[in-house]
Order: structure tokens, then sequence, then C-alpha cells
């Protein structure tokens, strides 16, 4: 009787994460994507898989605290992290503020990039860079709106800035941006 | 995406040595992972072994004052751009990230990684069609096909691809040098030496040795560009999206108004950021004015030829070169916000 050939067998990673501030502690296997895992195992559907190649920006979530496409990162090369997705985002008090210019510009046609769109500009009010409109569009482009709620989604983010009391600078000392 | 262990490297050595591993199917290194595992669920590039290299390389950026930058190999794109430093000593490098990928992906990509990345030719994503890059020996689909994004220098008959990335077009400018580890030690490659022409060997889009491993990109001092520099990207959308054309130029000035000292690269039209040192030399003591820069984009381009579809590339290359020396002679800037003109 021959020897069988050898088995490769993939076990699964122990990890932890803190998932919407929960602390979780999870076996993954090295594939899965940190979005796969949201959307799949832990029944947190937010996050939308749009193109799964990290160019339509659906599937966007904070990873402690910055801004990042789910799909194009491994849940095993995480541990450790603080994960907030859009479920994560209403406290006690209710929504969050940039949840509620959402809805105060009708910032949403079907809602499908929506979940994304809010991570990504709550991202965005963290990083501190968007100072005047044009910034808040260059740094919204890695969301995709396919119904083109654009106009609004920007006066949505801007109105944040503004209550967050980033005042924009002087445009017109910057050169490559428009003078107002 | 095909199965794969994956490990965690602690430090650079173990890196190394994962590398080295014998077998059929290669280990490849992780970092922000953003090109590979796009590349890996299309089924265009696989792996046996994922390590990852976040804890085993530098990710500091550390301000070496007369001795330039030195650039951690796991810092991220958008902490390199927005750094203070970078941002004062080097905005061109800021601008050229700034350019490049969305938000989300610059806070993910690590700075070797953006060296690493792969060709965006969809011939090369297309497991279905004929790529040397992909398959070497299979043909390249791209030559008699859409080529609109490709080459127009320096490709061969086996691959007409382009490098993709814009923060290597301003690190060709800007002459780095890229730091690596292996098993047989610490070594430097220069810039111009890192990326390779296609050949007949296209699957190789580097230097970089099968088990070595990047662990920072040195920057010389280049304080004296940096009040005229510009990075230009000339692409199908205003924002994310890869370049046709992108242009690095930093001008030095003397008290008389001529240029001291010239800095040009040009991304989009190559399998590397071309450069042509004597594009630039031959604009030092001339006055920063049109004829000077089409001259210098006439030598830069020199040999340059279409497949097709990428005819356009060699006026548009032209005058991208032209409007890019314009612009640094004006001043810096940083693409921060929506280039002057484009949109209300």
């Amino acid at each position: 009787m021959s020897t069988p050939p050898p088995v490769t067998a993939y076990p699964g990673i122990a990890i932890t994460l803190t998932l919407n501030g929960v602390r979780r502690e999870l076996i993954v296997e090295p594939w899965v994507t940190l979005l796969d895992l949201l959307r799949e195992r832990l029944d947190l559907t937010g996050a939308k898989k749009g193109c799964d190649h990290g160019q339509c920006g659906a599937c966007t979530v904070l990873i402690d605290g910055v801004r990042i496409n789910s799909c194009l990162t491994l849940a095993v090369m995480q541990d450790g992290r603080s994960i907030t997705t859009i479920e994560g985002l209403a406290g006690a008090e209710g929504l969050h503020p940039v949840q509620q210019a959402f809805i105060d510009h009708d910032a949403l046609q079907c809602g499908y990039c929506t979940p994304g769109q809010i991570c990504s500009a709550v991202g965005l009010l963290a990083e501190g860079h968007a100072h005047d409109r044009d910034q808040v569009r260059e740094l919204m482009s890695g969301n995709i709106c396919r119904c083109g709620a654009y106009p609004q989604i920007a006066s949505a983010v801007g109105s944040c800035i503004d209550q967050a009391g980033q005042a924009a600078e002087d445009a017109s000392a910057r050169p490559g941006t428009v003078p107002a | 995406m095909n199965p794969f262990h994956y490990v965690r490297a602690g430090a650079t050595q173990e890196a190394v040595a994962q590398l080295a591993r014998p077998g059929e199917h290669p280990a490849r290194l992780i970092a922000g992972g953003t090109n590979l595992l796009d590349l890996m669920k299309i089924g265009a590039m696989s792996a046996e072994l994922l390590v990852d290299v976040n804890a085993a390389v530098p990710d500091a950026l550390r301000d070496a004052g007369a001795n330039g930058m030195v650039l951690g190999a796991a810092a991220r794109n958008a902490v390199t751009a927005y750094d203070p430093v970078v941002k004062r000593r080097y905005p061109l490098l800021s601008a050229a990230i700034l350019a490049g990928a969305s938000p989300q992906i610059r806070n993910a990509a690590s700075n070797a990684g953006n060296l690493l990345q792969r060709t965006r030719c969809y011939y090369f994503y297309d497991p279905a069609t004929a790529c040397n890059k992909r398959d070497p020996g299979s043909g390249c689909a791209a030559r008699t096909g859409v080529n609109r994004q490709h080459a127009i220098l320096g490709f061969s008959p086996s691959c007409i691809a382009t490098h993709p990335s814009d923060m290597c077009v301003a690190l060709a400018a800007l002459e780095a040098r890229v730091q690596v580890t292996g098993p047989a030690g610490d070594r430097e490659i220069p810039f111009a030496e890192f990326h390779r022409l296609p050949g007949d060997r296209p699957e190789l889009d580097t230097t970089l040795g099968p088990d070595e491993v990047i662990t920072a990109i040195a920057l010389p001092a280049m304080d004296q560009f940096a009040g005229h520099s510009a990075y230009l990207k000339v692409r199908d959308r205003l924002s994310y999206a890869f370049a046709l054309v992108s242009v690095a130029a930093a001008l030095a000035l003397n008290e008389d108004g001529t240029i001291a000292q010239a800095r040009l690269a040009v991304g989009g039209v190559a399998h590397r950021p071309w450069r042509v040192p004597a594009a630039e030399e031959a604009m030092v003591g001339q006055l920063p004015v049109e004829d000077t820069f089409a001259a210098a984009a006439e030598s830069l381009l020199q040999g340059a030829r279409g497949s097709g579809f990428n005819d356009f590339k060699i006026p548009l290359a032209r005058r991208s070169v032209v409007r890019a020396l314009q612009m640094a002679h004006e001043g810096t800037y940083d693409n921060t916000g929506a280039p002057r003109g484009q949109h209300p």
C-alpha cells in the first residue's frame, strides 16, 4: 500500500477585532477579505460589495478611524484593530452628524453607495485636508454614486466641515485651486 | 482567490527567509494589498504564501537634513504625501502621490507597494487573453488590440504595457534610491535602474531580486527645486483614473531668471517612468520659455511610436511636458484641489 500524497491544510487564523466597539474573537481563513468577513460571517451588511476591486468605494469602512476599502484588505491583516462600519456610527443621541447631513441634503437616491459615502466622509473629516467644495469633491472621488447625487453629497459633506469649525483657508493663496 | 497560507514577518530577515523558501509556487509579500489582492481575485496573480511585512520593514519618514530624506517602505502613501517635511522639501512627490488612486487606497497602500504595483494593461488583467507579462510566451494581445493606454517609448514586441504609478514618476525625477535587503545583504538601487524595460522578459517589472525586500526609499536633498515643481496628470476623468500621460517637472532658477537645473520625468508612456537626463541638461542656462520647454519635450520623446489607439499620446505628451514646465516655472502645484480652470 503506497503512502497517500501529502495534504496541504489551510488552518484558520485566530484574530481579535473590535467591531463597532465590541471586541470579537474570530477564526478566519487567510483569503477572507475584511468585507466578506463583515457581510458573510458577521451580518454587517451595511458595507456593500459593489465592484470588489477598490474602484467604487461602496465597501469603505474605518480602521482605527482611517477610511479604507474593506474589499482590498484581508481580515487576518487587521488583527487587533478597531473597525467601524456604517452600523456603528450612530450613537445614543441619534444619528452621526454626517448621517443627518446626508438626509438634510437629500444626498442619495438609491442608497446603495451611501454607507460607503458616509464612512468615507467621516474619514475625510478626521483627515482634515478638505477645506472647500473642490477639495471635498477631489477627496471623495474614491466613492462612486451611479445615481449621480454628487452635488448633494458634496453639500452634505461640506456642511459637516463648516460644523467642525474647519475654516476654509484662503483658496486663492494656493496655486492649483480655483480662486474663490 | 486561490487558497494560500499567511504569516506575519516580525523582521526583515524573516521576510527574506520566507521568500527564499523552495517550492513551485511563490511566496509573495503583502503590505497594503490594494493591488495584489485585486490581481489575485481575478487570477492574474497567485501565491502559495502571503508574508505580511507591515511589522517587518520600517514605516518611519526620516528627515536626514543635507542628506535628504528616508521614506520607510511600509509607510502609507497618504502619510507620506501629507507629511509636513515631504510637503515642504519634496512638494513634487506629495503632489504626485495625491494625484494617484483614491484617498482610501492611498490610506492603505504602502510606499514599497507603490513601486511594485503591476501594470493596468487590460490584457494583463484578463486571464482569457494572451499576455507575456502574466503568462510568459503566450503573446501580447495589446499590440494589435485596444492599446489606448499603452506605451509609446521603450516597448518591445513582447510587451507594450506602461507602469501605472504616479509616485514613481516623481521619484524618478527626484533621483530616489531604493534600499533593499536580501540574502547577500543590503544594497541601493538607483531609481533609473529599478524599473526595467520589457525586452523579452516582460514578466520582470523591476531589477529587485526574487528574495530581496524593499526597506526604504532614500531621497537626495533636492530643496533647490521645492519652489518650482509641478506634477501634471492628464487622464480621462478629473480624479481617480490612471494617467494617459503624466509629467513630473521641477526647475531651479538663477537670479537672472535662467534655468540653473531642471528635472523632468514622464509617466504613462513606458514600462518605467521615462527620464532623459540630456533633455534636462539642455535646459540649463536657457530662459524658461516655451521654446526651451518644447525642445526638452522633443528630446525626451525622441523615438516615440504609437501602436494605433495610443498615437494621440505622442502630441499629448509633447504638450503636457511644455505645460508642466510652465506650471513649474510659475510656482509649486500641490494637487490638493481642482486643477486651475478645470471646473467652475
